[in-house]
């Protein structure tokens, strides 16, 4: 059994900081398992304060062509549910929260509270649910409150006033606000979306909220951090791998890159 | 779901509830935050309507005069003399665009209009749902987007020639498997971004809530007009309703009139490609298993995984690794029955329907009369010649000929069809009841 490290403590350490956290994401299995593993481990010594693994699902309907092209390229090289409790495993052991960021009916085929026994087993903090809102996710709930596992929901800015307070209420972790309307991927501008939106789900509790879709470079993060919790990075990290396929140093040298420009955007913001 | 609600009896029986769950298991909206304003807001928009005489009255008359409804009910007399009972062809082949999907987007594009929305975004398979969103969007003047999996772009080469001669812009899905299912998660995709002022046209009763219960409504007419014209032409009900289900849009259509008929036998026929035992098929039903696709909960094609498996089918209409919610309900409530149907089974019963009333059917529609020939000789045995037995029709076979003419070896004058079509006659004479 791995220990687990809580969501909560990279907020808190981020907070202690006077920063917001940064938060990383790849794909399980890609460009391999044991390689996804070691492109998490330079994200976490580079400065990812926690970690998104993504399951690979073969009808992404909220995810970009960076992040479907990653995906993809795990499923075809045969990653399965189990391999990405491997990882899970793997990075916790790193000391980092590891969340686990899910379409749902591979949650659902693997079976709801053995998924929720054999996550939390794993060292994983807990779940993102980008097609799972609060009102049709009962039973992930009851799982995860039954294991004590962090209820990652989404927040957009086309949600109502009431449906924030509902998803603010239902989350534990952070609640993830989508800058954009829009599926996954690299912007040039920061959302002016973004702000309003962290300033709605804030006026509903405390819960911390990350800010995620459309951040890919550390002055975009210094945007964001100055009035987020954290700051949600994914295709900008998928992009360094896919653009060095075949060659491994050279990934793992753009992906330390990045999080480290991303980290010193995260500290600058407030300074 | 609420607590401790039995399950309804009466007319609600197999009806969604309020959160679009259809026996408490089936359907929901497992969808995308982003996106649920907008489906709340078209869940509305659509009960607001179907309340308003108004656009009731429009959405009969836009039917009647542009489509062509009501389509009519007809009875095959040779096709019944060869299997011993009375078919009744619902016509939906006739209506505008040749197919029962017009009735489906004229609904959803008077509610586009309605809310104020000024551009749609369709996907389409075969590209029949996509030239009927392009019909429509030409018709009430909205800017339309048709997304078709590059795979069927290119074997439906006509379907795009017609999306685009009427205005429409079609995109290539090259993503994923590259069809239907593919072009439903990039529409899905352009749906997020352009909510503010686009409209999804969704093309079947299946998706998220509303739109299995909404596709459905606007399809029904094909099952109420069937209803009232057997009992009027023929004094009775039929014995038996068959229809092709692939996402289940034209059998929904045709069922739901018959839901409460117990003594109406219902029949889905599902497209069981090279046979469902050599695992390339469609039959979602018949062969996969209770998963979330696309938004709702129902029977998919998966893996052990719950990754979506590839489906095929010679039909592009009805090659979808899902389908509609309320048909899974049917299956499990024991109301309605899905039987696969095989490519082999549907082009000889594409031939049959052709050489016995001259009705050339697509090759979706040919599933349901594969099914329904060996329905109505099983029923004709049972109940004698009268057994009557309504087979929704619906689309016709004008797009298909492409495939009938590599699987049958037609165009070529010279050297005429490859036996197999003279022998499909020669059979239908030999089984005929003397």
């Amino acid at each position: 059994m791995t220990s687990t490290t809580s969501t909560s403590t990279a907020f808190e350490k981020a907070r202690a900081e006077d920063r917001a956290a940064l938060i990383g994401y790849l794909p399980a299995g890609y460009p391999s398992v044991e390689g996804s593993i070691e492109a998490f481990a330079t994200m976490v010594e580079a400065g990812c304060d926690a970690i998104e693994i993504g399951l690979p699902y073969s009808d992404p309907v909220m995810d970009g062509p960076t992040i479907q092209a990653a995906a993809q390229a795990a499923l075809d090289g045969g990653v399965r549910t189990a391999d990405v409790l491997r990882v899970v495993e793997a990075v916790a052991a790193m000391g980092v929260p590891t969340l686990v960021m899910t379409y749902w009916n591979p949650i659902e085929r693997y079976g709801v509270e053995r998924w929720a026994t054999d996550l939390a087993a794993a060292g994983g903090a807990g779940l993102i649910t980008p097609d799972i809102t609060p009102d049709h996710g009962s039973e992930w709930i009851a799982a995860a409150d039954a294991h004590d596992l962090d209820k990652v929901f989404l927040v957009a800015p086309s949600s109502t006033d009431e449906r924030i307070a509902m998803t603010a209420a239902a989350s534990r972790g952070f609640v993830y606000a989508a800058a954009v309307m829009g599926v996954t991927g690299a912007r040039d501008a920061t959302s002016d979306l973004a702000g309003p939106l962290v300033g709605r789900v804030r006026a509903c509790g405390d819960v911390p909220v990350a800010v995620g879709i459309g951040v890919s470079n550390g002055d975009q993060a210094a945007d964001v951090a100055a009035y987020a919790d954290g700051v949600i990075v994914g295709s900008a990290f998928v992009r360094c791998l896919l653009d060095h396929a075949g060659d491994r140093a050279a990934g793992l040298a753009a992906l330390r890159e990045l999080t480290t420009d991303l980290a010193e955007g995260v500290r600058r913001a407030r300074a | 779901m609420s607590e401790g609600l039995s399950v309804p009896i009466g007319p609600m029986r197999y009806e969604a509830d309020e959160r679009g769950y259809f026996g408490e298991t089936w359907g929901g909206r497992f969808m995308p935050e982003a996106l649920v304003a907008a489906l709340d807001e078209l869940t509305e928009a659509w009960h607001d309507a179907m309340a308003d005489e108004a656009f009731v009255a429009d959405f009969e008359q836009v039917l009647r005069d542009y489509a062509g409804t009501p389509s009519r009910l007809y009875h095959a007399e040779r096709l019944s003399e060869t299997v011993g009972a009375r078919v009744l062809l619902k016509r939906e082949d006739l209506n505008h665009t040749g197919a029962h999907k017009i009735r489906n987007v004229l609904g959803q594009a008077l509610l586009t209009r309605r809310m104020g929305k000024t551009r749609v975004i369709a996907e389409t398979g075969a590209g029949q749902h996509g030239v009927a969103s392009a019909t429509a969007a030409a018709w009430f003047d909205l800017d339309c987007t048709v997304y078709m999996g590059a795979v069927d772009t290119r074997r439906q080469a006509l379907n795009v020639a017609r999306m685009q001669l009427l205005g429409a812009t079609v995109v290539p899905v090259e993503s994923g498997s590259a069809t239907l299912k593919d072009a439903i998660n990039e529409a899905l995709r352009d749906w997020v971004a352009s909510v503010d002022h686009t409209a999804y046209l969704f093309g079947t009763a299946a998706g998220p809530h509303p739109f299995p219960s909404m596709v459905r409504d606007f399809c029904r007419g094909i099952g109420d007009e069937a209803r009232a014209q057997c009992l009027e032409q023929y004094g009775v009900l039929p014995d038996a309703v068959a229809a092709c289900v692939g996402g289940g849009s034209n059998a929904i259509g045709l069922f739901t009139a018959f839901l409460e008929d117990e003594g109406v036998e219902i029949h889905g026929f599902e497209p069981g490609g090279d046979g469902v035992h050599t695992g390339r098929h469609a039959a979602t039903i018949h062969a996969g298993e209770p998963g979330v696709l696309h938004g709702a909960r129902t029977y998919v094609l998966q893996d052990e995984d719950g990754q979506t498996v590839e489906s095929h089918s010679i039909s592009a209409g009805l090659d979808y690794p899902g389908v509609g919610p309320q048909h899974s309900l049917l299956s499990a409530a024991g109301r309605a029955t899905y039987t696969p149907v095989t490519d082999a089974q549907a082009m000889e019963a594409m031939a049959l329907l052709s050489r016995t009333e001259g009705i050339i059917p697509a090759i979706e529609s040919a599933h349901a009369v594969a099914g329904a020939v060996e329905l109505a000789r099983r029923l004709g045995e049972e109940k004698g010649p009268d057994a009557t037995i309504i087979v929704n029709l619906s689309g016709r076979g004008d797009k298909d000929m492409g495939t009938a003419i590599e699987w049958f070896g037609l165009g070529d004058a010279e050297r005429g069809p490859e036996a197999d079509l003279e022998q499909i006659e020669e059979r239908v004479e030999m089984e005929a009841p003397q």
